[in-house]
């Protein structure tokens, strides 16, 4: 019989080489890269800086005139009256920002807060389009190649996972450097070993998400379906988590898709990690939970693009 | 040693349970030889091939590519085939070199033996100062040019070509045409391709198969074919409006007579002998002949005997093909 082809595509030389096409691409495009960096910094910016909830409080917004009492409100009721001082009623509710913000927010600042959830945000909108790259490829006919090549059909899902995760990785960390830039406050208990920890909660969160959103886009034939997906979830994903706000302030049914949502899960983690105060069993559950969440949907994910690249 | 490089038995797919696009189709290829698939568009040619090249299930039947079984021997059928899609494949945002050394990690090509392929494959297509230019910038003639080179890159035994020329210009095509046959004889691999083009079919081919409805109507040499029609094709047309198909029956030598739309073909032997004496059976009983052509037969005129269409009749306009293209992609996905 006819001699064979004498090389075979280990596994992870065909995830490797799909994944490099895919930075490659980027890469060449560094437009694409600015736009999606200059976004979440636009919302640190803009939203990040303007709500600045912990300055409302603050002593220069608190100046209170001074009080005068009349006796017969005291008790007991005295004659006469008596005068609080306004500037030291200034001073003792100037502390009152600060205080509320560590409560609800965990840190003294609300760009510290929002800030670290910007790479949640990331880590979404890269996972989304990563899916909807693979809807441009089936177009064009360059699905249908790789397929007729003997390279894996698991190497092609699953570089498209990790492009999405490698391209999350790097953009967080942009953004973190850039946060730190704008005053972000790290928080004492801060150590740079934690990186990696957060490397490893984005690769999680990528995993799961990006293996979702692959398979939805294989099932849809055009990008505008994938598009109005996106679009449709992308906005109860981004504020039905504590990536902008506390959960424990939100009403009850918004809190129950919240205590689901997966987004709430990083951001958490990675605001521990960084921000507020590390607190290792609150961490190993973010962890935990994403962890199942990776499971869980990139099992789903893969077995349904299996089943449709092996038609 | 298997002569039968490509063997199929009943091979057939249906898309969502009702539309079979390929219809238990049996048909064999040589080893060595330039086998051409050819009909209409939505003839079946492309899922054929997709089913050969083991990216789409067969609904029944078999086939065997090289030996290997396209169902159960899917991988092996893979590492030994070579394809060259109908579409531009190739990434517009990285460069030629950069899109075959791609391909090569996808067969595991070793980096240093890729290169020295690449560059061997480049030189044949003639695009080796093209190499490092981003594919955006390509011509459509280059484009499919280093799509060749991607099918080629794993030196197949069999390669597969699917419309291989399909939007290109004449010239571009004769072109292609001839890095398909130097490709050929620097390789000596068998090639099965389809195409709608007849005169790709005629120039190209050892044996062509012709494809319609998903069902393969008829195989041979092109000189074969050409043959089985028994003779010349006699075209005319008259003044008057009856039907005289009977009449012109009545002539000594004419086979076969087709009324389409009042001009008649038809099949006779001798033609150049016979022709004079059906204008004069015409002219007797008071009809005019008002054209007259003549040919020898063709892989047209293959065609139309075999499909009853007429080459012309199924090549619509470039945007109706597309758009018909779009949607059988969306019923097969």
């Amino acid at each position: 019989m006819s001699r064979l082809n004498e090389y075979h595509p280990s596994r992870f030389h065909g995830i490797w080489a799909l994944t490099k096409r895919e930075l490659k691409k980027w890469l060449k495009e560094p437009i694409i890269l600015l736009m999606a960096i200059l976004q979440p910094v636009l919302w640190m910016g803009l939203f990040g800086k303007a709500m600045n909830i912990g300055n409302m409080f603050s002593s220069s917004n608190i100046s209170i005139s001074d009080i005068v009492l009349p006796g017969v409100a005291l008790i007991p009721p005295q004659s006469g009256s008596i005068t609080i001082s306004g500037t030291a009623l200034s001073q003792m509710f100037g502390n009152l920002g600060p205080t509320i913000m560590q409560n609800i927010f965990g840190v003294k600042d609300y760009f510290s807060y929002m800030s670290v959830g910007m790479i949640s945000f990331i880590v979404m909108f890269t996972t989304m389009f990563s899916g909807m790259s693979i809807v441009w490829d089936r177009r064009l006919g360059f699905l249908n190649k790789v397929l007729s090549t003997p390279v894996s059909r698991g190497a092609i899902i699953f570089s498209k996972v990790l492009n999405a995760s490698l391209r999350s990785m790097f953009q967080a960390t942009i953004i973190l450097a850039l946060a730190v830039v704008f005053g972000l406050q790290v928080s004492s208990t801060f150590s740079p070993i934690y990186i990696l920890a957060i490397y490893a909660a984005i690769f999680l969160l990528c995993l799961g998400l990006s293996s979702v959103f692959l398979a939805l886009a294989l099932r849809s034939t055009k990008w505008e379906t994938q598009m109005a997906i996106v679009n449709l979830i992308n906005l109860p994903l981004m504020f039905a988590s504590n990536t902008f706000f506390p959960i424990s302030q939100m009403p009850s049914w918004i809190q129950a898709i919240a205590q689901v949502n997966p987004i709430s899960y990083l951001t958490d983690a990675i605001r521990r990690l960084t921000v507020t105060e590390f607190n290792a069993s609150a961490v190993m559950f973010d962890f935990a939970f994403l962890g199942i969440f990776a499971a869980v949907f990139s099992v789903i994910g893969v077995a349904l693009s299996w089943r449709y690249l092996t038609k | 040693m298997s002569e039968e490089v490509i063997k199929t038995e009943g091979l057939t797919r249906v898309f969502n349970k009702h539309l079979t696009a390929v219809d238990h189709v049996n048909f064999s290829v040589k080893h060595g030889e330039i086998f051409g698939f050819l009909g209409p568009n939505g003839a079946g040619k492309t899922t054929t091939i997709n089913m050969l090249i083991t990216i789409l299930k067969p609904t029944e039947g078999k086939a065997f590519v090289l030996g290997f079984d396209i169902a159960k021997q899917d991988n092996n059928v893979r590492n030994v085939i070579g394809v060259v899609p109908q579409e531009y494949t190739a990434d517009e945002d990285l460069t030629g070199l950069e899109n075959i050394l791609l391909c090569a990690d996808l067969y595991g090509i070793p980096r240093d033996v890729a290169k020295k392929r690449a560059a061997d494959l480049l030189k044949l297509v003639e695009l080796t100062d093209f190499k490092d230019k981003k594919v955006e910038t390509y011509s459509g003639g280059m484009r499919r040019r280093l799509e060749l080179t991607c099918g080629l890159i794993n030196r197949p035994k069999l390669l597969f070509l699917d419309e291989p020329t399909l939007g290109l210009d004449v010239q571009t095509r004769t072109a292609t045409w001839d890095y398909i046959r130097k490709l050929k004889k620097e390789f000596g691999m068998t090639l099965f391709m389809t195409t709608h083009y007849l005169e790709e079919a005629d120039a190209l081919c050892d044996r062509v198969a012709i494809i319609d409805h998903g069902k393969i109507v008829v195989v041979g040499t092109p000189e074969e074919l050409k043959h089985s029609l028994g003779g010349d094709i006699i075209t005319l047309s008259i003044k008057e409006d009856p039907d005289v198909s009977e009449l012109i029956r009545t002539v000594e030598n004419v086979k076969e007579v087709k009324n389409e739309n009042g001009s008649y073909r038809i099949k006779a032997e001798y033609g150049e002998v016979t022709a004079p004496f059906v204008i004069e059976a015409l002219r007797r009983k008071g009809y005019t002949v008002t054209k007259l052509s003549m040919t020898e037969p063709t892989l047209n005129e293959v065609y139309l005997e075999y499909t009853g269409k007429s080459m012309r009749d199924t090549e619509e306009s470039r945007e109706a093909f597309r758009s018909q293209r779009m949607t059988m992609r969306r019923a097969r996905a």
